[in-house]
């Protein structure tokens, strides 16, 4: 039932394209026989999906960001729940301040908060920490888990809440047996949006990492200012392919139209 | 952002209060420690002296970086960059954008769902790879240009130009105006456009006159997260812009990690951070206050 005429199609198709193309030129380039970057017209190569793992930096700037992401987006779903339930459930003074201030990072440039950070770290002397650097990530990503957890949480139906109450349930036992399942998806759908987000963060990073805590992001930042080869496309190509596999979770376990557009 | 969060149904005793407070303040411990102390430092740093040769002057106060940033032609060039290039990246999103999720809109399923993850997910895919591959396309001997060449055209310099931060910031921000967009198209109701028609309006009159009203809310709040977003972006100007063609963001990497003089990045830092909030709150302000008058 498409109402588009053709010529709303062609735009639509220029979109798609334009969308697109950057992400598969950087696939294409990334399985090049040749030493330059360019298309690989004779013939596909795996050499620089090989190079990229003969080099120990990149390697380990990619393990930093997978720990880093694992370990700030649990941490950031572990304060988030509380909160949004306190949130969408209580009422108390000042309520609508803490929600309005758990989202802020969405709307403060992660400029801004990098050199803020940066600031802070170089006083207590702990620039560089990769302890210091997960409690700035989950700063950052703690919006995404909450606002799917008050989404979740809104929706949930009360009554079985209420029926479980009035038989004399105790609030942990509310908690775990009907709240908690009720809002699995979103805290689920929120964890897996925060990891994404800390996987990808650069702006932030680039001012609070030091060489050994140095992101992949970061380390990708830094050695594409300096050269550029066909080792960079392998790199970007594995990182779309990782991106890919956790959308398609996400998907899975809460909807991805509902994570990028909202509920609908 | 400013989405209210519905009461609790329930009537909240008073011991409930305690409670609140109590689940939030881990998350509250937290951003007080990371996020309010950090900016309160940044803005009494932006008041320090600095001294190439001492650094930090903690107990020195100037309003120096602050003046610096209204008087010097080299910081007034930087910010006049990077609103052009904010202002016209925004413009042509609402360009593309607003047509774009309006045709979405009227696919049938599944292309619908499955175009709309198609243009959308780029967003979660790393900017870095983004302005990569913008940069395989635009380079001298990019994929672009050997076009052109094949066309029998001469080859141009594209990449580290304004154009290239243009294109691949247009390629970054579009989901973030077609996200509203179609968000406020999901409320048009596609019996008024059909009544209108039926009624003998032409298609033109039924898009200004049906259509356009319904998105414009969409199309505002899109506006303001893309010139937010665009204004203070990093990463693109830093791998497209080159050397030279510094933004906001770049500027003020340079002047804590090359310049090392922090308190004028912090100055710097602060002001975008403050225009930010400003345009922000300023256009939520005109969006209510329209959104007050149309329901009369």
């Amino acid at each position: 039932m498409s109402k588009n005429g053709p010529l709303a199609l062609t735009f639509h198709s220029l979109v798609v394209v334009f969308m697109l193309a950057p992400l598969v030129v950087v696939c294409l380039v990334a399985f090049t026989p040749e030493n330059t970057l360019s298309l690989p017209t004779a013939g596909f190569s795996l050499r620089w999906f090989e190079a990229v793992f003969e080099r120990a930096d990149f390697l380990e700037a990619f393990n930093n960001s997978l720990q880093l992401a694992f370990l700030a987006a649990s941490l950031a779903t572990l304060i988030a729940v509380p909160a949004g339930l306190a949130i969408t459930r209580l009422q108390f003074p000042g309520r609508d301040f803490l929600n309005v201030l758990f989202l802020s990072p969405i709307i403060i440039p992660h400029l801004v908060l990098g050199v803020a950070l940066l600031r802070l770290f170089a006083l207590l002397g702990v620039n560089g920490s990769f302890t210091w650097l997960v409690l700035a990530h989950t700063v950052v990503i703690t919006p995404y888990v909450l606002r799917l957890v008050i989404a979740a949480a809104i929706g949930v139906d009360r009554s079985a809440e209420q029926a479980a109450e009035s038989l004399g349930a105790s609030r942990f036992t509310l908690f775990r047996k009907i709240t908690l399942p009720m809002i699995l998806p979103g805290i689920a759908g929120g964890w897996l949006l925060a990891f994404i987000n800390s996987f990808d963060e650069v702006t932030l990073s680039i001012f609070v990492t030091s060489p050994a805590t140095q992101t992949l992001p970061v380390k990708m930042y830094v050695y594409a200012t300096e050269s550029i080869d066909p080792m960079m496309a392998a790199v970007s190509a594995l990182v779309i392919a990782l991106t890919a596999v956790t959308m398609i979770l996400l998907d899975r376990v809460y909807g991805l139209d509902r994570v990028l557009v909202g509920k609908h | 952002m400013n989405s209210a969060v519905p009461a609790p149904a329930t009537c909240a005793r008073q011991h409930r209060d305690l409670r609140g407070y109590l689940l939030s303040a881990p998350a509250l411990a937290l951003f007080a420690a990371l996020l309010i102390v950090p900016l309160l430092l940044t803005l009494v740093l932006s008041f320090n002296v600095f001294d190439y040769e001492v650094g930090i002057r903690a107990d020195h106060w100037t309003f120096e970086h602050y003046l610096a940033l209204l008087g010097d032609s080299y910081f007034l060039e930087i910010f006049w960059r990077t609103f052009w290039i904010s202002a016209l990246v925004t413009l042509l999103c609402v360009v593309i954008g607003v047509p774009e999720a309006y045709i979405l809109s009227r696919m049938g399923s599944p292309w619908r769902s499955i175009f709309l993850v198609v243009i959308l997910t780029p967003l979660l895919i790393s900017v870095v790879v983004r302005a990569f591959g913008w940069s395989l396309l635009l380079g001298a001997d990019g994929l672009i240009n050997h076009a052109i060449q094949a066309l029998g055209g001469a080859p141009m310099k594209l990449l580290y130009t304004p154009f290239a931060v243009i294109v691949a910031l247009v390629h970054v921000m579009l989901p973030f105006m077609i996200i509203p967009v179609w968000t406020s198209l999901q409320k048009l109701d596609p019996a008024a456009e059909q009544a209108a028609l039926s009624l003998g309006a032409s298609q033109a009159k039924v898009m200004r006159l049906v259509v356009l009203p319904q998105v414009m809310p969409g199309v505002l709040s899109g506006t303001l997260i893309v010139f937010g977003l665009a204004a203070s972006s990093f990463a693109i100007p830093g791998l497209l812009g080159g050397r030279r063609l510094k933004m906001v963001a770049t500027l003020v990497y340079d002047q804590y990690l090359a310049d090392l003089n922090w308190p004028m990045g912090a100055a710097i830092a602060i002001a975008l951070l403050l225009v930010n909030l400003l345009i922000m709150l300023s256009w939520n302000r005109m969006i209510e206050r329209r959104y007050k008058k149309s329901l009369g």
